[in-house]
């Protein structure tokens, strides 16, 4: 039920996303159009060849991408969130978005490729700078002390995200030319990618999704701890790297394709969570749906609010997304003083 | 079903747990037991395949515990963890289900039919069928800790592991879930291993207990035989008293404050009693408690009293309840009932005899009242006499200032009857129905006083030297009150 009802949002974000706009296209023709491009039959005449052109070609990809990037971001949030038992954590307050982030930035600067990867090389950098943080993160907070406590992650992703947002801003410095072209991309946007970034985003999407997806009942027993995992029967160790690997890899492919657009990851997952409960198996597709569907209107208000000037969608999501992480970690003091 | 070989593990270079050895039956409880510290959650951590023993191994069922996955452990070994948080409110259903998780196999396995049925089972057996969708965090501690047991029970474990699973619960929780744990043993020969905190919990439930010092098999028997007064004391490093249960074979541990907590006493703690005597009754009050044994209305067996009662009662006082009738005679007079021993007596007080008597180091200090109109003598009494409860006549009270051990408040008791019966004889008191010499009265009562501190006495016999002056004292008190009792007796009859 809670499924459908999520298929149903996602749907309509996207056909919303993709007739409102500069020039506005009235949902039938929009639908019209989706329709032949899934199903090839002659385009009916009452749609103009500009609006299809507009649709296909510049809309709709940018549409699908934020929707892929805003599944990537909830599921990964949600994975984290699950794993460290924390409901603060999230790709971007963990600093895993900044790592991916240093990584792209660092293969944009040098002009990167590497052999056999070619023009994945972006993404596969991205990906694994972004795991790299987090194994750091985690090895520096156990470090710290043993338990891996809410608080000590949190404040341990703060301090690894505004050292490698330094070290982002050097090599900005570094750069001079394209020195806007970057930022804006730091900012986070889906906008004028193409088609050729979401096939690019999509393979690692897949895997990541995959492997979260399959470990669904795991997260449900991590979420009791460790130790109780392991006596329900999970293999933690084997289960948290493949969790931890799919929650960076779509972080990873999120950052790479679109920028750090903070707080998707962290706020999706908390209110799907309350809405159909804590339970992963749920939990998941609902964050993913969610999530994509949220970017995409997201998106939508980017670039109508003070159109023909688009703001970064990581702007908008901060502004959601601050307030609502502030509100969570107030909630979750209070509990723990009472 | 397990074995457990010379397994040694630890976290570091130090092993905590040092060649622990021992096997287990299906259908056993097991109870480990020893101070923080002593290696006994991570001697069970080994046993679920949390951690790895460095030497030793551990079998379950001919198999090597090493040998099988995670998985496969989780399905013969379940484990009732400590309280723990959790971050997100699962419902109680959801926390249950979990435990169906080793049974399902693939990636993508979905809930089964048997799977939910098993799941209804464990809800049901452990009573929290009727609120399995509420969320876990608006459950009771007790109520969490069953919902974690079903999660257990839903693994259809052979192998039950919990570690200190009594801790935070009220003592109606600890009972209930320790007696559902002793009756799934037998209906489900579910093995159990238990850390358990609690030492009286330990003996009360567990067939064998295995004691641990410094990671050291200290011992592994059955509770009674590990829970030996002195064993305890040296692992535990308190001073604590081994009893038996009063109501289960098995051994109670009390524990006992060190003994400058204590009041200290006097020199002389017979000369701190004093008198307090009223037409109705006779009140000894003492500046601290005594441990008593006695046969008085009030305050019968061992108790801890400061306030000793003789009250005198019409020869015809009929009364369906004596107890509660002079527990609110005593709170008239106000005193604290549980400081309170109290008898009573048709006899007159008046006729009471005090005795003091120094012996080589114990001093004695004895009162008695008697009257003998229901002189009995116990050897014919099965002739003549019908149950007829009345109040007491030749009532006894016997204060020694030193501690006797539990032997010697028996001894005392049967030194002082025979003092007692000795006077009966010396002044030719008959029993009245078969004319014979009488060893008593039919409602006779003692009560023997000691102190709580001090060397202790261990014997009270009669020719032990505080038997002997017990035996003396005795004898003196009731001759005295006898002797004022039958000279007025004659008087009036004059």
């Amino acid at each position: 039920m809670w499924l459908a009802c999520g298929c149903i949002f996602l749907l309509v974000s996207v056909v919303v996303g993709i007739s409102v706009g500069s020039l506005s296209i009235p949902f039938h023709s929009s639908m019209n159009v989706l329709w032949t491009a899934v199903w090839p039959k002659e385009m009916p005449a009452d749609i103009s060849p500009t609006h299809a052109a507009i649709i296909l070609d510049i809309r709709l990809p940018r549409v699908l991408l934020a929707a892929l990037v805003g599944a990537s971001l909830a599921l990964a949030g949600a994975a984290f969130q699950g794993l460290l038992k924390n409901p603060l954590a999230d790709p971007y307050t963990l600093g895993v978005s900044s790592g991916s982030a240093l990584g792209a930035v660092i293969v944009l600067f040098f002009g990167l490729s590497l052999p056999l990867l070619g023009s994945f090389t972006l993404p596969v950098i991205s990906i694994f700078s972004g795991f790299l943080t987090l194994l750091g993160l985690l090895g520096f907070v156990r470090f710290i002390e043993k338990t891996l406590s809410t608080e000590t992650i949190i404040l341990a992703g703060i301090i690894v995200s505004s050292f490698l947002g330094s070290l982002i801003s050097l090599v900005i410095a570094l750069t001079g030319d394209e020195l806007r072209q970057i930022i804006s991309w730091l900012m986070g946007s889906v906008s004028m990618r193409g088609w050729d970034y979401i096939w690019l985003i999509l393979p690692f999407f897949i895997v990541g999704a995959v492997l979260l997806f399959a470990n669904r009942k795991e997260l449900n027993a991590l979420v009791f701890g460790e130790e109780t995992a392991k006596t329900l029967g999970v293999d933690t160790d084997k289960r948290r790297i493949i969790i931890l690997a799919g929650a960076s890899l779509l972080t990873g492919a999120a950052v790479s394709v679109s920028g750090t657009i903070g707080f998707v990851g962290l706020v999706v997952p908390h209110l799907v969570r309350l809405l159909v409960g804590p339970n992963h198996q749920l939990l998941l597709p609902m964050s993913m749906f969610a999530g994509s569907g949220f970017l995409v209107l997201t998106d939508l208000a980017a670039r109508t609010i003070i159109a023909p000037t688009e703001l970064p969608i990581g702007v908008i999501t901060a502004v959601i997304g601050a307030p609502v992480f502030g509100m969570l970690l107030f909630q979750q003091r209070r509990t723990k003083t009472r | 079903m397990i074995q457990v070989k010379n397994v040694t593990a630890g976290y570091g270079m130090k092993p905590v747990v040092e060649n622990i050895s021992f096997d287990m039956e299906a259908g056993e409880i097991l109870g480990v037991i020893g101070p923080n510290g002593s290696g006994k959650s991570t001697l069970l951590k080994c046993m679920y395949g949390a951690l790895k023993p460095d030497d030793g191994e551990i079998i379950v069922d001919n198999k090597r515990l090493g040998a099988y996955t995670q998985k496969n452990i989780a399905k013969k070994i379940a484990v009732l963890p400590q309280q723990t948080d959790v971050a997100f409110s699962y419902t109680v259903r959801q926390v249950v289900e979990l435990g169906r998780y080793p049974h399902q196999k693939g990636w993508f396995s979905f809930q089964q039919k048997q799977d939910e049925h098993i799941v209804d089972k464990a809800l049901q057996e452990t009573g929290v069928l009727s609120f399995s969708n509420h969320p876990m965090d608006s459950l009771s501690g007790g109520e969490k800790q069953r919902v974690l047991l079903a999660r257990a029970l839903a693994q259809e474990p052979d192998i039950l592991l919990l570690d200190e699973p009594t801790n935070h619960l009220d003592i109606s929780y600890q009972l209930n879930l320790l007696d559902t744990l002793k009756d799934w043993s037998k209906t489900k020969q579910l093995t159990v291993i238990a850390v358990l905190h609690d030492l009286n919990m330990a003996a009360m439930y567990s067939h064998r207990v295995l004691l641990l010092e410094d990671g050291r098999q200290k011992a592994l028997d059955k509770p009674s035989v590990v829970m030996e007064k002195n064993r305890l004391e040296h692992v535990y490093q308190a001073h604590l008293e081994r009893k038996e249960h009063p109501s289960v074979p098995s051994p109670l541990i009390t524990l006992e404050p060190s003994s400058d907590t204590l009041e200290r006493k006097r020199e002389n703690v017979l000369d701190s009693l004093s008198i307090e005597k009223t037409p109705g009754h006779v009140c000894l009050m003492s500046p601290f408690h005594w441990k008593t044994f006695s046969s008085a209305v009030v305050g019968a067996g061992f108790g801890w009293h400061r306030y000793f009662v003789n009250r005198h009662v019409d020869k015809d006082y009929a009364c369906d309840q004596p107890k509660q009738e002079y527990t609110a005679y005593l709170k008239k007079i106000g005193l604290d009932i549980d400081d309170t021993a109290a008898m009573m007596t048709a006899a007159r007080l008046d006729d009471g005899a005090f005795v003091r008597m120094a012996g080589d180091n114990h001093d004695v200090f004895v009162y008695a009242t008697a009257g003998t109109s229901n002189a009995v003598d116990v050897s014919k009494s099965y002739e003549y006499y019908s149950m007829n409860h009345t109040a007491g006549t030749i009532n006894l009270w016997i204060f020694v200032a030193h501690r006797l051990s539990e032997a010697a408040y028996a001894q005392i008791m049967m030194t002082a009857t025979e003092a007692k019966t000795k006077a009966l004889m010396d002044y030719r008191i008959y029993d009245p129905k078969t004319k014979t010499l009488a060893t008593g009265t039919s409602t006779d009562s003692v009560l023997v006083a000691a102190l709580s501190e001090g060397e202790e006495i261990e014997y009270g016999g009669t020719i032990t030297p505080v038997g002997k002056t017990i035996g003396k004292a005795v004898y003196d008190a009731v001759s005295r009150t006898l002797n004022h009792y039958l000279k007025r007796r004659s008087g009036n009859e004059i």
